[in-house]
């Protein structure tokens, strides 16, 4: 008899698996928490609360559509459900979101694994790069991207006891933790992680990471760039954005999506209504992912560190320090 | 008439009384569940003994949310809501919105209006009642055409599946839908053997014979599984030029003419049509 198949992929570092071990922690003191899934549970970190808390799991089978309006049920009778899925597929229910939980004020959290070119392999119908616009334009809908396992454990601890629905992106692939322990975590509010008095770098979710490293580079090359963490892409961090359109030249956006609609375009918002300083998005452009490793596809599509610290020099030679 | 059958007429007047008004909204679908409605809140559901400002301790969605004018008129029935207020349906300051709506309405549960939703939020009501061991009920009214909605057998699949013997819905069964007759936009049929076979207790009546809605809604079946009721009704029931037509689906403006003849035909006075236009 052959041996059952390992699952492609190293789980342990990645923003899901955080999302699954402190929810099912969380459950213990708890007892509303209810997660929900789509038969993804080994993919989303779901599978630890099932293991745990057998009778709060709620499988709905692959039918995403029902699974979000289920959610915003159980929260009408007191509950505090967690939707798990792929973020592609939380988008399947989109309409579901919009009516019976954002326009209904449901205290249903949405959690969506696989974001971005973070999914890697599976290729592009699997790396959601829609999401954050296609959430952040709901009414009422609160929008985080934790950048490692130690903030998703502190943003979970946060939207537990946060009363209204929100969506949170997790991530595939093992990231390196950005922090040493757990931080606090306040929704609203961004993170100053670099100080610096050339160039803004804004950055989320995986992209945090490559953001950092590129400005310990730099520093080391005498380029003093500031680095901004944006957990909170909605409601966005407007002081700490216009400080920085105060006290740098550009700011640079960073982020495993589409430069339409997601952090980019909410930095862009806040510049376009204060003094200002010139923005620049990495993102993607207006293109579709394809099958890699998360980090090959960041360098193909020039979301690495690199094409970060390139796109830095650019920048400064643009508009000068 | 028996009380209900009454106030079912009360109701039906009062819809067509607030479309008139609003100059828009569907009256086929709202006349054609009245019946329905009207014997689920007066005799079927519990009274509201825990909060005064809903309608009911038990649970009800109208995932056939543009049929919301008769709930409103049967909230007013049931004194939850101003008579008085009706007359504002639709309107810029008004309450009541031209489908259910929390924010402007928190006695109902969950927004409805895009067909299929409110019946997965009760199938989720109802899986919390069974987590909690609650004896609560919960009820939901489908339209006919709604049922041509993926969701609604994702919902419909998972209700079985989860063996939610707490929800009861309802269809209502006009066999119309916005543009022509089910038969010719999507064939239903044979619907009792759909929901049979998604592992739902199949029942079906007259939905505007008051004694078998009340028999069918309070039947305790002793059943593991989901209810749905069949309720066969008449679109635009009650106003003889609506009952069958497409037409009077909605969204529509009734002129002056249209109105009087409405109220006519459901059997309204001359001095209650006076009485209406004095609220």
């Amino acid at each position: 008899m052959s041996k059952a198949p390992t699952l492609v992929g190293q789980q342990s570092d990645s923003l899901r698996e955080a999302f699954g071990k402190v929810i099912s922690e969380c459950a213990n003191s708890d007892p509303k928490v209810l997660v929900l899934d789509a038969d993804v549970a080994g993919g989303t970190g779901a599978h630890h609360f099932r293991r745990q808390h057998e009778k709060r799991f709620i499988q709905c089978g692959i039918a995403e559509q029902n699974m979000i309006g289920v959610a915003a049920g159980l929260a009408t009778v007191g509950f505090k459900p967690f939707v798990t899925t792929f973020a592609t597929f939380m988008l399947r229910g989109l309409e579901q979101i919009r009516l019976s939980i954002a326009y209904s004020q449901k205290n249903v959290k949405l959690i969506a694994s696989h974001p971005g070119l973070d999914v890697g392999p599976d290729g592009a119908s699997a790396q959601c790069i829609e999401d954050i616009a296609c959430m952040r334009a709901l009414p009422g809908m609160t929008v985080l991207s934790p950048c490692d396992a130690w903030e998703v454990q502190a943003a979970t601890k946060t939207l537990l006891n946060y009363p209204g629905p929100a969506y949170m992106r997790t991530g595939r692939s093992p990231c390196p933790n950005v922090f040493t322990q757990e931080p606090d975590f306040n929704i609203g509010k961004g993170r100053l992680l670099q100080d610096g008095n050339t160039v803004t770098l804004i950055s989320c979710g995986v992209m945090t990471h490559r953001a950092l490293a590129a400005s310990k580079e730099l520093a080391a090359q005498g380029v003093s760039v500031r680095v901004i963490h944006m957990p909170t892409i909605k409601p966005i961090d407007s002081v700490l954005i216009i400080q920085a359109a105060n006290e740098t030249s550009a700011i640079i956006s960073c982020e495993d999506h589409n430069v339409i609609g997601g952090l980019g375009s909410a930095v862009a918002e806040v510049l376009a209504e204060s003094p200002s300083v010139p923005l620049f998005r990495m993102g993607l452009n207006e293109t579709i992912g394809r099958s890699g490793e998360p980090d090959e596809l960041a360098t193909f599509y020039g979301l690495d560190k690199e094409s970060i610290k390139s796109k830095v020099f650019q920048v400064i030679e643009k508009v000068g320090k | 008439m028996t009380t209900t059958e009454k106030i079912a007429q009360q109701v039906r007047k009062d819809i067509i009384w607030s479309i008139y008004h609003a100059k828009s909204g569907h009256p086929g679908g709202s006349l054609s569940c009245s019946d329905i409605l009207t014997v689920l809140f007066h005799r079927v559901m519990s009274p509201n003994k825990s909060n005064k400002n809903r309608l009911s301790d038990d649970y009800f969605i109208l995932s056939k949310g543009h049929a919301t004018p008769a709930l409103y008129a049967v909230a007013a029935s049931k004194g939850l809501i101003r008579r008085a207020d009706l007359k504002t349906l639709r309107a810029i300051n008004s309450p009541l919105q031209g489908h259910p709506d929390v924010q402007h309405t928190p006695w109902v549960d969950v927004s409805t209006g895009s067909l299929g939703q409110g019946f997965s939020v009760a199938v989720g009501i109802a899986k919390g009642l069974q987590l909690k061991n609650s004896l609560k009920r919960v009820f939901t009214l489908l339209g006919d055409g709604e049922l041509q909605e993926g969701q609604l057998w994702e919902g419909a699949m998972f209700a079985g599946h989860h063996k939610l013997s707490q929800l009861t819905a309802i269809v209502d069964y006009n066999k119309l839908q916005s543009d022509a007759t089910n038969k010719q936009i999507c064939n239903l049929e044979p619907l009792a053997d759909k929901w049979r076979t998604f592992g739902w207790n199949v029942l079906a009546v007259d939905g505007h014979d008051h004694q078998q809605l009340l028999t069918t809604l309070m039947a305790d079946t002793a059943s593991t599984q989901p209810k749905v009721i069949i309720a066969h009704t008449v679109k635009g029931k009650g106003v003889d030029y609506m009952e069958n037509m497409p037409l009077w689906h909605g969204s529509v403006t009734l002129s002056e003419q249209q109105y009087i003849d409405a109220m006519t035909s459901l059997g309204c006075s001359l001095a209650e049509l006076e009485e209406y236009q004095n609220v």
